[in-house]
């Protein structure tokens, strides 16, 4: 695939990671050894199925709760916050302008 | 705002490609929608090798005039003959909906794979074997770790290679089926010789590997993350320790849309004749919704629809027999994947079955039926829509699942908003007639 | 199993199995019977708010009793019932409906029921997420739960006190005594309850009950998104209307976070699927007062049917074609929240004992006198509440 192989500037969890094009935004989180997201009762949990269904990999990016992380490929500047916690202390939906 | 086309394709792993890429290349005009970043589906996910078959296919998609609706997740359909599609690329887009016009369509939506609950499973690093491949291909670093892979299906083979080639130690592969019954599936697979030569292929790749037959996993351990499995086979019982656990007990058809738009099933596939058409009108299902058969067949029967679809019945025709003569690898691979009793088992009391909600074995165990489950105690009321827990409870109590209502995934609220047209109901008027909203200084 | 009963409630949402509770504990040998799950009807579909409702005297009266039944039930409740106090706000979006605000809280308080005007400031505190209002009515003491939990504990407590539960057994017929199952069996009882909701006429021929059909919506958890029930004031007319479909703003808040978007009412629909129309006008009028709630995710979507009767009130009371059937339907969209007061009212006017409100607006004979045709007043005609009062 003819793309120039430049890093991605991100941010997960409030620290900076680059990440090759193509990185998924929970491959991401992996890295930076994060489990997604807490579950109902309190228990860490990570990616199961790898294609947008069991919403195991659900984080915040942009301050947009239930984001399916499997699915999106890692962009320059998103800011990636994993755990239910992070969800609830924002309760609506923050848009990027 | 709603495009309309011709021929609309929804899925594009190989059958989706080939039924798009045959329809096109009539001249009709074909769009084909997706959810993943990159075509390919599961089979042919990016990011890994890939075989010459899949690059021959999407390079012909590359270059055809498809309309590409990559990363866009279908939701609904609120009238006849159109689909409603979510972008899907999280924080950047802004919820965009839109409405897509269809005189055919063709679904292609593939398959998931079964999850069996049993201690320890929800933890972080256990994910299907599919899981596994796709997070990798995704950028998961897997170099010298250690990963059990488990499960059934020749699934398990390609992703252990796949993940070995990539530097992970494969500590063991676990097929639940027995040496008894992988004997008579690999005799049917002798009587294809492409399936062998596939085969052969993934083991080149492999090296030394140590294959347990009527082998599974009983437990995984970890506190915040997999650090273990007990494994067993037979009588006997022992601990690894591993970084990764993928597991996956075969595939289940995403039959959640054809069933929303009407169509008719059997045994749990969508039923279609021999031009992949289904019950409903101007509705062809192709691929493994159909029945799980494998790359190949997929191929075939999207190559089948798309022709079809696209007015080339003569040439759809000459290509029946062979979908005919693979139909009996469905049969075969059905049957050698046929789940052990035993694995009913594997789940404890307290062992999470619905993961969205949190439900235990325990107290699905004094249900009755699927929807007494769901309402009593939420199971299945999570987002991934009984996805994931309805394909376990089918194996481990026999329940049947509920009808299909949209939207068939979760959807944005804004996009509920949309009337049928396609127009913005947002601005909180109600148009239709005989529809009123109480405000006074609102009405239309 | 013995086939013959002192009472056999047919229906156990939760208007039947709330009888069969007060049923049993009062010493009557009862069968409750659900052809599915129990509270998988009406009673799932609904949106679980439990609310003092003004558009009568009658409904005043008998909301707000059964509201406070549910008050002091709430301790005993489980937790899969998720019983929250979250309280109402009846928003209002500009002067004139500020001025129906100050008239609600009279009418309230005639009952009993305490409230508190919240200005535009103080609405703004209380519910960030509102678009700018006018101002709203606060009544505390509503509450949501989780109905069909709620509709299993209430069986569960009646089974506990020597009720017979039959689930699932389908009632093909009943009356003069008996009830009637599809499996060929018959049960006998001096009286019957017919607590079937929207079905309700299918078993009783010439029941004034129509079928309304209402969407709702849920959503993923974001807790704190909204934190009371929040109502429109034209919520009363949507549901006042006897002809026409209608929307009206109403979100709840679930103790799991998930918002409950609401409401719709449409006539002669007859199956469970979507109206995309009417869902769409839903949808666009839950934005209009909550703007960024179009940005949430939504899970599901449904329908479900409220057993409507021409002036809003229940049927509460024994049917006049037939003395061994007693009716306990017609809710509309209030079935939970008057749940328990039925009961207690069923079970008063049964045995013959003054009840703790007054029954006789609630008593069938109001139709059977009026000789109503089967599906209650022609179309078109609008049956006024007042009047209806004192039937």
């Amino acid at each position: 695939m003819p793309e120039p192989a430049r890093s991605i500037l991100l941010t997960v969890n409030g620290a900076l990671m680059t990440v090759a094009p193509g990185t998924t935004v929970a491959a991401a989180v992996a890295m930076a050894a994060a489990g997604t997201r807490t579950s109902v009762s309190g228990d860490p949990r990570g990616p199961l199925c790898g294609m947008g269904i069991c919403f195991e990999c659900r984080v915040t990016i942009d301050g947009v709760p239930h984001q399916r992380s499997c699915q999106i490929l890692c962009a320059p500047g998103l800011s990636v916050t994993s755990t239910e916690r992070a969800a609830a202390a924002d309760t609506g939906a923050q848009r990027r302008p | 705002m709603k495009q309309h086309f011709d021929i609309l394709v929804v899925g594009a792993g190989p059958a989706g490609v080939a039924a798009a890429v045959c329809a096109s290349e009539t001249g009709r005009s074909v769009a084909l929608v997706d959810d993943n970043p990159a075509a390919g589906g599961q089979i042919w996910r990016r990011g890994g090798h890939l075989p010459e078959q899949a690059r021959t296919w999407l390079a012909r998609l590359d270059v055809s005039r498809v309309m590409r609706l990559q990363g866009w997740r279908v939701v609904d359909s609120p009238e006849p003959q159109t689909l409603r599609a979510e972008q899907n690329d999280g924080a950047g887009s802004d919820g965009n909906c839109a409405d897509f016009g269809y005189k055919t369509l063709i679904l292609a939506t593939g398959a998931r794979e079964r999850f069996l609950p049993f201690p320890g499973w929800t933890l972080p690093n256990v994910m299907g074997a599919g899981g596994l491949d796709a997070m990798v291909r995704g950028g998961l670093p897997i170099a010298g770790k250690r990963v059990v892979v488990a499960g059934t299906g020749p699934l398990l083979l390609a992703v252990a290679a796949h993940v070995a080639e990539r530097g992970a130690q494969i500590v063991a592969v676990c097929e639940q089926a027995s040496m008894a019954r992988l004997a008579r599936f690999a005799a049917r697979m002798l009587r294809e010789p492409g399936k062998l030569m596939q085969g052969a292929g993934y083991g080149l790749a492999m090296g030394p590997m140590r294959l347990k037959t009527g082998c599974w996993p009983v437990a995984a351990h970890g506190s915040n993350r997999l650090r273990a499995v007990t494994l067993r086979q037979g009588a006997k019982q022992w601990d690894v320790e591993c970084d990764h656990l993928a597991c996956g007990f075969h595939l289940v058809p995403n039959t959640e849309l054809p069933a929303m738009l009407g169509c008719r099933m059997a045994q749990g596939f969508v039923a279609t004749d021999a031009m992949m058409r289904t019950s409903v009108m101007q509705v062809y299902c192709v691929g493994e919704p159909t029945g799980i058969g494998g790359v190949d067949l997929s191929l075939l029967e999207g190559q089948i629809a798309g022709l079809t679809a696209a007015g080339r019945t003569a040439q759809a025709k000459d290509l029946a027999p062979r979908r005919q003569a693979r139909l009996g690898f469905v049969r075969a691979l059905h049957n050698a994947c046929a789940l052990d009793p035993q694995l009913r088992k594997l789940a404890a009391d307290e062992t999470i079955v619905c993961r969205c909600e949190d439900v235990r074995y325990a107290a699905l165990r004094q249900r009755t039926n699927w929807r007494e489950a769901k309402l009593h105690t939420r199971c299945g009321m999570g987002p991934c829509q009984g996805r994931i827990c309805g394909a376990a409870t089918e194996f481990l109590f026999g329940w049947g699942a509920d009808s299909v209502r949209p939207p068939v995934f979760p959807a944005l609220v804004s996009s509920l908003a949309n009337l049928p047209d396609g127009s913005a109901g947002a601005d909180a008027r109600c148009v239709a007639a005989g529809i009123f909203s109480e405000n006074s200084k609102e009405t239309a | 199993m013995s086939t013959a009963f002192d009472v056999v409630v047919a229906g156990a949402g939760i208007v039947g199995a709330a009888c069969a509770r007060t049923l049993a504990e009062r010493g009557l040998k009862t069968a409750l019977i659900d052809a599915g799950v129990v509270g998988g009807g009406a009673t799932a579909a609904g949106m679980g708010h439990i609310v003092a409702m003004d558009d009568s005297p009658a409904q005043l009266a008998l909301t707000s009793y059964s509201q406070r039944l549910w008050r002091e039930m709430a301790p005993e409740l489980p937790d899969d019932v998720e019983f929250e106090a979250c309280g109402t706000l009846w928003i209002a979006s500009d002067d004139e409906e500020m001025g129906e605000v100050r008239r609600k809280q009279g009418v309230y308080a005639s009952a009993g029921v305490k409230s508190e005007i919240l200005s535009a400031e103080m609405l703004a505190d209380a519910e960030p997420h509102l678009q700018p209002m006018a101002g709203a009515l606060l009544v505390p003491t509503d509450c949501v739960l989780y109905p069909p939990c709620a509709a299993v504990y209430l069986t569960r407590e009646a089974v506990r006190t020597g009720a017979t539960l039959l689930a699932p057994k389908r009632v093909i017929d009943l009356g003069r005594g008996r009830v009637r199952l599809e499996d060929g069996s018959e049960l006998h009882a001096g009286r019957i309850v017919n607590a079937c909701g929207a079905d309700a006429a299918r078993l009783t021929p010439g029941l004034p009950i129509r079928k309304r059909r209402g969407h709702l919506v849920i959503t993923d958890r974001y807790p704190g998104f909204v934190r009371h029930q929040l109502v429109e004031l034209g919520y009363l007319k949507s549901a006042h209307s006897v002809t026409t479909d209608s929307v009206a703003f109403n979100v709840q808040p679930r103790r799991t976070g998930q918002l409950l978007i609401g409401s719709s009412r449409e006539y002669g629909a007859e199956d469970a699927t979507i109206n995309h129309t009417l869902l769409a006008a839903m949808v666009a009028r839950t934005q209009a007062y909550l703007p960024e709630i179009g940005n949430l995710q939504a899970i599901r979507v449904w329908t479900g049917f409220r057993a409507a009767t021409p002036d809003k009130l229940p049927l509460i009371g024994p049917w006049p074609e037939d003395e061994t059937i007693y009716l306990a339907t017609g809710h509309e969209g209030l079935g939970i929240t008057t749940s328990l007061a039925t009961a207690q009212l069923l079970v008063s006017v049964m045995l013959g004992e003054a009840a703790e409100i007054d029954a006789a607006p609630y008593l069938p004979s109001r139709y059977a006198q009026r000789g109503a045709g089967a599906n209650g007043p022609a179309q078109g005609v609008h049956v006024d509440a007042a009047e209806k009062s004192h039937a």
